[in-house]
């Protein structure tokens, strides 16, 4: 077990800036610090940033927690064709709500990671894909884009480098399913949003067949910190395997939601301290450690620490330290179906398991959830579950499974206990009667 | 032999007459219980609503991509700013501006729960009704608002529609998935602008000031215009006007909750640890 060296228990590094005035324009940005890190980068060579974000041990903020610096290496250092980075802001998980605060209140900070992270892998077009429904998001980066335009940040010959960057925004149309790398180089396509098959992975055949990577934001804007600050100063906060400060977004029945930037490895328990404990004072009874396809936890695992080797100890997964907290009054039962309604919605229909398991896996938890199941039901999810889990191309149809098999895991009985017709209390759960 | 009669694999085992031979030929369309025509002609809608800024700011998409097809995304929402919806018309438009066919346009237009087929109100109310969200009131919001709106003690659906669709005062009601906002639940939003912490009676008063013309400021995001609005910037095309345009990207977006951690920390003299300049690693020359 890794023990978090913790400076703080609350460190701001991306979340610093967001206090200040107008923290969005190029004026403050460039007042605290901003573009400092670009022209430092600009001075080094693209296997000096690429070898500092290996050395930074960052991983990949999107939920799967892959080390950027080797997927950064993945590029191939000729121009044979051109190279494409492409961010990841199609935010959408259930209950992640950490890439939209942070483009809203320091959207240069993205921007500025764009250009760095550009030149480390010979990019010279990059496109933020964000959610439609970002809108603020997505007119505060255009604004930004604008601004470094001006300013000589974007463009032609980069502060004097000779280096050439220019930065696209695209709005998406509504589709979770973008938000897998692959699904959403076909939606900047033009494409309905499908995932590929890999591989060839992006970094071989990417955006228009050619080298692409695809970061999610929060990884990217940490980049031009770990280019002033030097790895071993993103290391002192975190674990060794799991290095640096990350967004927790807590949320659900606690006195205090919001955004927290706290070293990876804060357990649940810190993390309620900061917001403030339970709302109202009503225990806790689960909780998802990074979005609703992280399987839950329950008033068990208070003491796990978050980061991607605790939680995966632990029997689930960081994912995107989305904590959505759920106090007694909620019915588990109910609060899977209501997942699993989203995964239906959202299933892009490519694959066969996922797109008919979770149409049978969303009636059959109705239908429990109305109070006509019988305990049988319950195998019958875990049936569908494991024809789904690993039999799709991508994580959706694995996402889809992880609140149904882990509710079960840890609350069969309160699965059983709607089984039983008519049974006096069986509602008395918030949501069990709708 | 007959064409017919073998299977692809080159066996003619079982393989005889097929049904279509046994059966007289019918009249699909002739024997329809609803007219079907549609089915099978060449439709050609009339593009004329696109006018000409419309083609200039296609042309505009298009120029933001290196190939062509990319653009196909902000282009339907480009249209969908002209008419409220994404219709026939408009998907000829876009498969006529990007030399795709209809089919392909109309593949992708399907696809994304933000192309609407019928007609928008002025404003498009999405309500979170995901698991979070509908805990904290989300689904009692959805419930209420319908109820609400709905006429003739009906109430109003999904992607339905108060009033006459587009003329001021009408709203379209959505249930939507998680809208990234889970701290500041439940939420709702207003032609994609956030409506954070909000109640039945909130939401309540808020879609009445809507239908009363008003135009109240969102918690976060620019101030309220309408959905066709929306959709053009969805397309990337913002007021020309300076002032009206940092009135746009000013709009608060500094809630409480978003800034709470970083706040706690300023309060508690909580600092991340210091950085000292230190040089970039050095690699191997290749």
């Amino acid at each position: 077990m890794t023990t978090p060296n913790k400076p703080a228990p609350v460190t701001p590094v991306l979340t610093k800036r967001w206090l200040s005035p107008q923290s969005w324009s190029i004026k403050t940005y460039e007042q605290l610090e901003g573009y400092t890190a670009l022209r430092k980068a600009l001075k080094g060579t693209p296997e000096q940033l690429v070898q500092l974000v290996k050395d930074s041990g960052l991983r990949g903020r999107g939920g799967a927690g892959f080390p950027a610096g080797i997927k950064w290496s993945f590029m191939p250092q000729n121009e044979d064709k051109p190279h494409y980075l492409v961010i990841n802001a199609d935010e959408g998980e259930p209950g992640t709500c950490k890439d939209i605060p942070l483009m809203m209140a320091d959207p240069h900070s993205l921007i500025e990671g764009c250009v760095i992270a550009s030149y480390a892998m010979r990019s010279h077009h990059c496109f933020i894909y964000v959610r439609g429904e970002a809108l603020h998001c997505i007119r505060r980066l255009n604004a930004a884009v604008r601004e470094a335009h001006a300013a000589g940040y974007l463009g032609k010959d980069i502060l004097g480098s000779g280096f050439d960057l220019e930065i696209t925004v695209h709005a998406g149309a509504g589709a979770y399913i973008c938000g897998e790398e692959t699904a959403l180089l076909d939606s900047l396509e033009g494409r309905r949003g499908q995932p590929r098959l890999k591989p060839p992975f992006p970094a071989a055949a990417g955006l228009y067949a050619a080298p692409t990577t695809v970061n999610n934001v929060e990884t990217i804007a940490s980049v031009p910190f770990i280019v002033n600050g030097g790895s071993d100063w993103f290391r002192t906060m975190g674990t060794a395997k799991s290095p640096g400060p990350k967004i927790y977004s807590i949320s659900g029945h606690v006195e205090q939601p919001g955004q927290y930037e706290a070293p990876l490895g804060t357990t649940l328990r810190e993390l309620l301290e900061l917001a403030g404990g339970m709302k109202d004072g009503v225990p806790l009874k689960f909780w998802t450690p990074g979005g609703s396809s992280t399987p839950m936890f329950t008033a068990e695992h208070l003491d796990v620490p978050l980061d991607f080797e605790g939680a995966a100890e632990a029997g689930s997964m960081l994912g995107t330290t989305a904590v959505m907290v759920f106090n007694e009054t909620v019915s588990v039962p109910w609060a899977v179906m209501k997942w699993t309604e989203f995964y239906e919605h959202e299933s892009c229909g490519k694959c066969t398991p996922c797109r008919e398991g979770t149409y049978w896996l969303a009636g059959i938890l109705q239908r429990m959830v109305e109070g006509h199941g019988t305990p049988a039901d319950i195998d019958t999810l875990l049936d569908i579950c494991d024809n789904i889990l690993g039999r799709s191309f991508c994580a959706l149809g694995d996402g889809a499974v992880s609140p149904i098999t882990s509710g079960i895991k840890y609350f069969r009985d309160e699965f059983l206990a709607l089984c039983e017709k008519n049974r006096v209390g069986a509602h008395a759960l918030a949501g069990a009667q709708s | 032999m007959s064409s017919t009669g073998q299977t692809y694999g080159g066996s003619s085992l079982g393989a005889g007459t097929t049904h279509q031979e046994t059966v007289p030929d019918v009249d699909v369309t002739g024997i329809s219980p609803v007219p079907a025509g549609h089915l099978v002609e060449e439709s050609s809608a009339d593009l004329s609503i696109f006018g000409e800024d419309i083609v200039t700011k296609a042309q505009e998409i298009v120029a933001r991509y290196p190939q062509s097809r990319s653009a196909l995304l902000p282009m339907l929402h480009l249209v969908q700013s002209v008419e409220g919806k994404v219709s026939q018309s408009g998907i000829q438009f876009c498969a006529a501006q990007l030399d795709l066919s209809a089919a392909e346009v109309s593949a992708v237009a399907t696809f994304y729960t933000m192309y609407k087929r019928k007609t928008c109100g002025e404003h498009l109310v999405s309500v979170c009704t995901n698991t979070l969200c509908a805990v904290l009131g989300g689904d009692a919001i959805y419930k209420a608002l319908g109820e609400h709106l709905g006429e003739g003690g009906k109430r109003l659906g999904h992607n339905e529609t108060v009033g006459e669709p587009g003329a001021p005062g009408s709203i379209t009601l959505e249930h939507a998935e998680c809208l990234a906002a889970c701290d500041l639940g439940p939420v709702l939003q207003v032609n994609y602008e956030f409506f954070d912490n909000q109640t039945p009676e909130s939401a309540v008063a808020l879609v009445d000031a809507l239908r009363a013309g008003e135009k109240p400021q969102p918690t976060r995001g620019a101030p309220l215009r309408d959905f066709r609005t929306a959709e053009l910037e969805l397309a990337g095309f913002w007021p020309e006007d300076e002032v009206d345009y940092r009135s746009t990207v000013d709009g608060p977006s500094a809630a409480v909750e978003t800034l709470r951690g970083a706040k706690l920390a300023e309060d508690r003299g909580w600092t991340a640890p210091a950085m000292t300049d230190v040089a970039l690693p050095e690699v191997e020359k290749k």
